[in-house]
């Protein structure tokens, strides 16, 4: 990653002459590795930011109407005196939601790793499409700058829910707020044609360039997870990008889909948002379960337990995610018997989840694990994901969801499945793929101190958020202190915002191990992690255009401890005597 | 400091039957957590790598993936069974009871405007009255509220009585309700309705038959002398 403009000429692995400027190579590149990794920096600015909007709101939960420390260079329309506004707080409660979801994990799962990892696990030399690719990275930027303009934006940002439910959405005599929101649309759409570039390309690249030998069922869980992830993104955005193009021109040009004074319709707006929301919340977790699974199977150096269940596992969770969504809307009004329904497909998601636990609990069953620093972090993940899981099925209970609907037991809910799931997967992955990424190790003492401290204080901050909700503590209220009956939960809260703080504090760690081991870290060699798939045949970093020769897959990716070896791991390419050559066309096998 | 898994105290009839499925589920899920965590737990020091033994090479087992399917299944299909009659309790179409004292509430940012029937016991008729942020009803008899927003979507959620349902503009939404204890509660919007969200409570009372219509009697003296 160290040579600059200047190393024109150097000899690529592929054995071309690598020739492009360094615009071409980092800036403009239709390189998938260089792309996924800007995808990687972007995405990791707006999890800093997402964090530090948490931490504000945080401040002002833990102590209601106190000047925040450093608040005060905040201008007088967000805080004066340091103090948040209440028009202010609900903003923040908008975009923390608005930019983890489509601007941190999503890009971070399926941005980065869809790109890095596609190509380089199945044998190709890049995407089918790699100039879409990199108009798919600056379309994202471009809308990532757009939801960034709207804190500036006359009115505050949009201060509706990461879910932006209409009315309050699109009437700026209730509250307050115009052009911050048409920001947020007009972003959102952007952000769509971003996501739908990306996907047509992944599903075109899993289909058509699988290396020869590479059939379905050697297929990574990770590429199958982001294969479904990227049918479920196609079929999904365009209902977003739809729904939220209504809701511009109801603010813009005088339509009124969801007014209700002159026809429309709220709810239709839910059941837009949510019929592509649920699908977007198995995009955010889908990624994740496949990457712990290759990174499970490594630690435990055991082959996956059940890798067909697992497979089908992802497709069932992809097609339950269609018909779900009223599970968001059990108290909204709409028709009380769809409630039974929904009630019905929400509790069978625990099927496919379940499989996919006691799988990798039967990966690591008579394993020999290794607690590498992402392993630690993808057993992390599985413990916590557990919890996420089976905290939904508190609400997926109709009656249950009456009481906890709208308070914060969903909101640890999401933060178990999203952070302790999805985020934690990420850390575990990031960590894993670092050093083929980047060429160097990220350093493995700071790494655990990271994942120890991660791992409490993530427990400290989330887990009394159930207890809160129990209590009947509701979600994005600015001042808890107003009720007589959250009074006494005050204590809970500020135990929360501190561990909260820490937590952030925490992450400087990963932050600081990341940028200094990019300089310092010690070489990465082929395959440190003594791993079976394709990415750890090619050098630390790849060359442009990944394999020197297209290599020839004679079996899965997770042949650990085969005794066909003497080694404890058997690499998909590696030919033994008593393989055979694959038939030349891996499609239709 | 509120570090519990106990629900509040609950005042109203469906607060048992809801207590009730929430108990059940914490049981199950209880359980589950624990062996799912303490199995994984006792794997990872079990399993730990350690010198001279391999990983056993091992590709699943087809009975273990079939029990923990059906074992799963079988358990949330019977939570369905269990939470269906509940749900249709509170929310079903048929659900409301004939005999229900009928009131009305408009919100609006950020209040709530309850209409009482009045001494006749009918909405719609010239003694109805309204008042701001105080809602009366009467222990041990059924409400039933017919609920509309003015502006934005809001949510009527009273805690204590284990009901939540939001209130959705261009729509009306019957809600019940039947309190099961004397006393005063909070009201709170449980859906994020703009920058009062979190200060748009109502004081509850229930009332005993006899002191509703005492309060009754002295809200129609106060109307008449307006």
């Amino acid at each position: 990653m160290a040579t600059t403009a200047a190393t024109v000429g150097q000899v690529g692995h592929a054995g071309h002459v690598d020739d492009r400027s360094f615009l071409r190579k980092y800036i403009f590149s239709t390189d998938h590795k260089i792309i996924g990794i800007q995808f990687l920096i972007m995405s990791l600015v707006f999890l800093a930011l997402g964090g530090t909007l948490a931490m504000m709101m945080r401040w002002q939960l833990g102590f209601p109407g106190q000047a925040m420390p450093g608040g005060t260079v905040l201008p007088e329309t967000m805080a004066p005196g340091g103090v948040l506004l209440p028009e202010f707080y609900i903003s923040l409660v908008t975009m923390h939601g608005t930019f983890m979801v489509f601007f941190a994990i999503m890009p971070l799962l399926v941005g980065v790793f869809g790109n890095f990892l596609i190509p380089l696990k199945i044998g190709a030399p890049d995407m089918a499409f790699p100039r879409l690719n990199m108009m798919s990275f600056w379309v994202a930027v471009s809308s990532g700058l757009i939801m960034l303009a709207g804190f500036w934006a006359e009115g505050g940002h949009a201060g509706a829910g990461w879910t932006a439910y209409a009315p309050l959405s699109e009437a700026p005599e209730y509250s307050g707020v115009s052009l911050g929101q048409q920001l947020w649309c007009l972003s959102l759409i952007v952000l769509g044609l971003s996501s739908m570039l990306g996907a047509v390309n992944y599903i075109t690249t899993v289909i058509n360039m699988r290396a020869p030998g590479m059939t379905w069922f050697r297929l990574p869980l990770s590429i199958w997870a982001l294969f479904i992830t990227a049918i479920l993104v196609l079929l999904a955005i365009p209902i977003l990008a739809g729904g939220a193009i209504m809701l511009l021109f109801d603010q813009t040009i005088g339509t009124h889909f969801f007014k209700p004074a002159t026809g429309g319709q709220v709810l239709l707006w839910q059941h837009l948002f949510w019929f592509f929301g649920h699908p977007e919340v198995y995009i955010l977790i889908l990624p994740a379960m496949g990457m712990v699974s290759d990174i499970i199977a490594n630690g435990s150096r055991k082959p996956i337990f059940g890798y067909e269940s697992m497979v089908f596992a992802i497709m069932g969770i992809g097609f339950l995610g269609w018909i779900v969504w009223g599970h968001h809307m059990f108290q909204s009004g709409m028709n009380p018997t769809l409630g039974q329904t929904f009630m019905i497909s929400t509790l069978f998601i625990a099927v496919p989840s379940a499989i996919k636990v006691f799988n990798w609990m039967g990966t690591m069953w008579r394993g020999s694990l290794h607690f590498h620093v992402p392993m630690l972090h993808a057993v992390a993940f599985v413990a916590m994901f557990v919890i996420g899981g089976l905290s939904g099925v508190f609400m997926a209970s109709t009656p249950v969801d009456i009481y906890i609907h709208d308070t914060y037991f969903i909101v640890a809910h999401i933060h178990y499945v999203l952070f302790g799931g999805s985020l934690f997967a990420l850390f575990a992955a990031i960590t894993y793929w670092y050093p083929k990424m980047f060429g160097r190790m990220m350093n493995p003492f700071w790494g655990k101190v990271h994942f120890w401290l991660t791992f409490g204080f993530y427990n400290l901050t989330f887990f009394p958020m159930h207890q809160l909700g129990l209590q009947g503590h509701m979600r994005r209220i600015y001042d808890p202190t107003e009720y007589t009956f959250l009074q006494p939960l005050q204590p809970l809260n500020q135990f929360i915002s501190i561990a909260a703080f820490l937590l952030f504090a925490s992450q400087a760690l990963f932050a600081l191990n990341f940028i200094l081991s990019w300089f310092t870290g010690a070489k990465a060699d082929v395959n440190p992690w003594r791993d079976n798939a394709l990415e750890w045949s090619v050098p630390s970093p790849p060359p442009h255009g990944n394999f020197a020769v297209t290599p020839t897959v004679y079996r899965g990716p997770y042949e650990y401890s085969s005794p066909e070896t003497s080694d404890d791991y058997l690499p998909q390419d590696k030919r033994l005597p008593t393989d055979r050559m694959p038939a030349s066309q891996p499609a239709g096998d | 400091m509120g570090w519990s898994w106990l629900l509040p105290h609950g005042a109203s009839t469906f607060a048992a039957r809801i207590d009730f499925m929430y108990y059940v589920i914490l049981a199950i899920t209880g359980i589950a957590f624990f062996v799912v965590e303490l199995g994984l737990v006792w794997f990872l020091i079990k399993y730990r790598a350690r010198p001279g033994r391999k990983a056993e090479y091992i590709h699943g087992s087809t009975k273990a993936e079939i029990t923990w399917t059906s074992v799963t299944a079988v358990t949330v299909v019977v939570i369905g069974l269990m939470s269906g009659p509940v749900w249709n309790q509170v929310k079903g179409r048929h659900s409301v009871p004939a005999d229900a004292m009928p009131l009305a509430a408009r919100a609006q940012q950020f209040e709530w405007h309850f209409t009482y029937p009045g001494p006749d016991g009918q909405l719609e008729t010239a003694d109805d009255f309204s008042l701001r942020n105080q809602l009366h009803v009467v222990v041990n008899r059924p409400a039933v509220m017919l609920l509309q927003a003015e502006d934005v979507i809001h949510s009527f959620f009273v805690p204590a009585w284990r009901i939540k349902q939001d209130a959705v503009p261009g729509l009306g939404i019957r809600v019940w309700f039947q309190p099961t204890e004397v006393g005063t509660f909070e009201l709170a919007c449980a859906e994020l309705c703009g920058l009062g969200h979190y200060r748009m409570r109502a004081q509850v009372t229930v009332h005993t038959q006899e002191a509703y219509d005492q309060w009754l009697a002295e809200q129609g003296q106060n109307v008449a002398i307006r």
